[in-house]
């Protein structure tokens, strides 16, 4: 991607991740982590993850974001848009943040890493076709398309399948207890 | 700076505009206009009417009738004369709304739904050579055309979160018209189309395992070349080219459940009839676009269609061969990479209209005959039904094509 679009959707991210705090009308700051939502898909598609933005669009923005302004909504929350911010939480806040940007200046400022560009390391395609052992994911790396969707399945679950079951149960144990909760009693 | 403009691949992004400006605003907008010509047509046609059939140019004779027109027959201009009232009518703003996500609204239903024409496949591709002959030259005419807007690795997932965002406009709608009708009919049909969206994207999983690939272009070249996932007549489909393999046959069990979990849930996802409950008269007047009028009205009309169309269009591409044409490697019509000539190309791309157009009488039909659900039977349909069908479905088709050695 090139440059002035990572910068455009760097400072979209940012902008509506600050308004998502600042915003005193719930509806303004849900709608705001949406936008913020789709600028982070935008950056995970320039590094070539297509699976993975597509999938943070459909599963954050496109489902959890619409099931919170919905409660929004339906609750009529108006109790946040006429309270004074609380002074102490935002000193607090905008200290935390500078401690967290120092840090992190002082990391990137050691590695050496960002003065590479993604043209400096291209992928090696046919290597990784080599080593490869399914065939469809084989055809596409000789064809030098990255069948990133695949590649993520074929991780999961070679690489982590106790875990996959694991978060399995883990949702199971979730929808269990909603459905315990939510039912109503008939007696 | 100058690093940036060279980086730029001037004749890709010519082409893409292009591309865009043709399958978006060439195709799918007149497509939107006529298919409400159409669906009134088909209507009247139902209910024993006669329907807009005299609206030609010159739109007025001053009184007189019209009967016989030059141009214009059977009233093919209505859907210019609808779009003239529409931008002509007074854009009302009601005192109490929320002005900002009011205005906004409209746009946030429309946008989505063209945005999700940008991975479908209209044609196989457009070979321009024929264009040295006549004088024009350049490096970009020696290769093919891909006559798709983008060619995404993860096509069918792109259009179901581009899709999803379409909910924020209605939800926004309901919301800041602040009025019971719109607010109830917003919160319906987000919740229906929340639930819907289970079943439309567990319907596709079995059609992407059989395929094994997200890509729509591929997907369709497969389907072109080995017999369509529901017409497998001819390639790899076919038990006769293949030493009396029923394998593909078989498997056209899960594909006819995906097919109709998809193509009802599709129905519910763009609002249409039987599932319009969000905007059922009966109840809530016009549901989220009461308070709507003039061309911000027409904005949720037309987003309903264009959501129709690109619906229509996926479903072709998926299960009914997209652009190819029937028993195509029979009648040497096929798609070879690289080396198609233009007309096949221009053909294909007629194929695949005529087959969406096909899908959307069918979308219409269904409206004009079936009666409206009960909005509990709804949400029953769609979380007890089809949802499980779906998932059981899943485990069907891996079955088989374990069984099978697909």
């Amino acid at each position: 991607m090139p440059a002035p679009l990572f910068y455009f959707f760097s400072l979209l991210m940012l902008i509506f991740g600050a308004l998502v705090v600042i915003c005193r009308n719930p509806v303004a700051s849900a709608l705001s982590l949406v936008v913020s939502f789709v600028g982070l898909a935008a950056l995970f598609i320039s590094l070539d993850a297509y699976f993975i933005g597509t999938i943070q669009i459909l599963v954050y923005a496109g489902a959890v974001m619409v099931l919170f302004l919905f409660i929004i909504m339906l609750l009529d929350i108006r109790a946040e848009a006429g309270r004074k911010p609380n002074m102490l939480a935002v000193v607090g806040g905008i200290a935390l943040a500078v401690i967290f940007l120092v840090q992190l200046g002082s990391v990137l400022s050691k590695n050496e890493m960002g003065n590479k560009t993604v043209a400096d390391v291209p992928i090696n395609y046919q290597t990784a076709a080599q080593v490869q052992k399914l065939d469809t994911i084989k055809a596409d790396l000789q064809n030098s398309t990255l069948p990133d969707a695949k590649l993520v399945g074929q991780t999961l679950f070679n690489r982590y399948p106790f875990q996959i079951q694991l978060i399995g149960c883990l949702l199971l144990v979730g929808t269990v207890g909603v459905v315990l909760l939510s039912k109503r009693e008939v007696n | 700076m100058g690093s940036f403009l060279d980086s730029i691949n001037l004749a890709f992004l010519i082409a893409s505009a292009v591309k865009i400006v043709f399958f978006a605003f060439m195709v799918i907008l007149p497509m939107v206009a006529y298919s409400v010509y159409l669906e009134r047509r088909i209507s009247a046609i139902i209910q024993d009417r006669v329907g807009p059939n005299r609206t030609g140019i010159p739109l007025t004779l001053l009184g007189f009738k019209k009967d016989s027109h030059i141009f214009g027959i059977g009233g093919l201009v209505q859907p210019l004369a609808d779009g003239l009232k529409f931008l002509l009518k007074e854009d009302f703003t009601p005192a109490h709304v929320n002005k900002f996500y009011y205005w906004l609204a409209p746009a946030i239903v429309m946008v989505p739904a063209l945005l999700t024409a940008a991975v479908i496949p209209f044609g196989s591709e457009l070979d321009l050579s024929w264009l040295t002959k006549i004088g024009v030259d350049g490096a970009w005419l020696h290769k093919p055309i891909k006559l798709v807007i983008a060619d995404l690795n993860v096509g069918p997932l792109f259009t179901f979160a581009i899709a999803s965002l379409g909910v924020y406009g209605i939800v926004l709608a309901g919301w800041s018209s602040n009025s019971k009708y719109s607010f109830l009919g917003g919160v319906r049909s987000s919740s229906q189309m929340i639930s819907y969206e289970i079943a439309l994207g567990l319907s596709i999983v079995p059609v992407l395992m059989i395929f094994g690939d997200l890509n729509l272009s591929k997907i369709t070249e497969y389907q072109d070349a080995n017999g369509w996932l529901l017409f497998p007549a001819w390639g790899k489909g076919a038990p006769w080219e293949n030493g009396w393999h029923f394998g593909r046959w078989a498997l056209l069990v899960p594909v006819f459940i995906s097919f109709i979990i998809f193509t009802v849930s599709m129905f519910a996802e763009t609002n249409r009839a039987p599932f319009d409950l969000p905007e059922c008269e009966t109840e809530l007047v016009a549901g989220y676009h009461t308070e709507y009028s003039s061309m911000k009205f027409a904005l949720f009309f037309m987003g309903e269609y264009a959501a129709m169309i690109i619906g229509s269009g996926l479903a072709v591409t998926l299960f009914l061969g997209g652009w190819s044409i029937p028993f195509a490697p029979w009648l040497g019509l096929d798609y070879k990479a690289g080396a198609t000539p233009a007309w096949l190309g221009l053909a294909h791309i007629a194929c695949f209209l005529a087959k969406v157009v096909c899908f959307i009488v069918f979308f219409i039909w269904v409206r004009w005959t079936l009666p409206r659900f009960r909005y509990d039977l709804l949400m029953k349909l769609g979380w007890l039904v089809f949802f499980e069908l779906a998932l059981a479905n899943v485990i069907l088709t891996a079955a088989l094509l374990m069984y099978f050695k697909i």
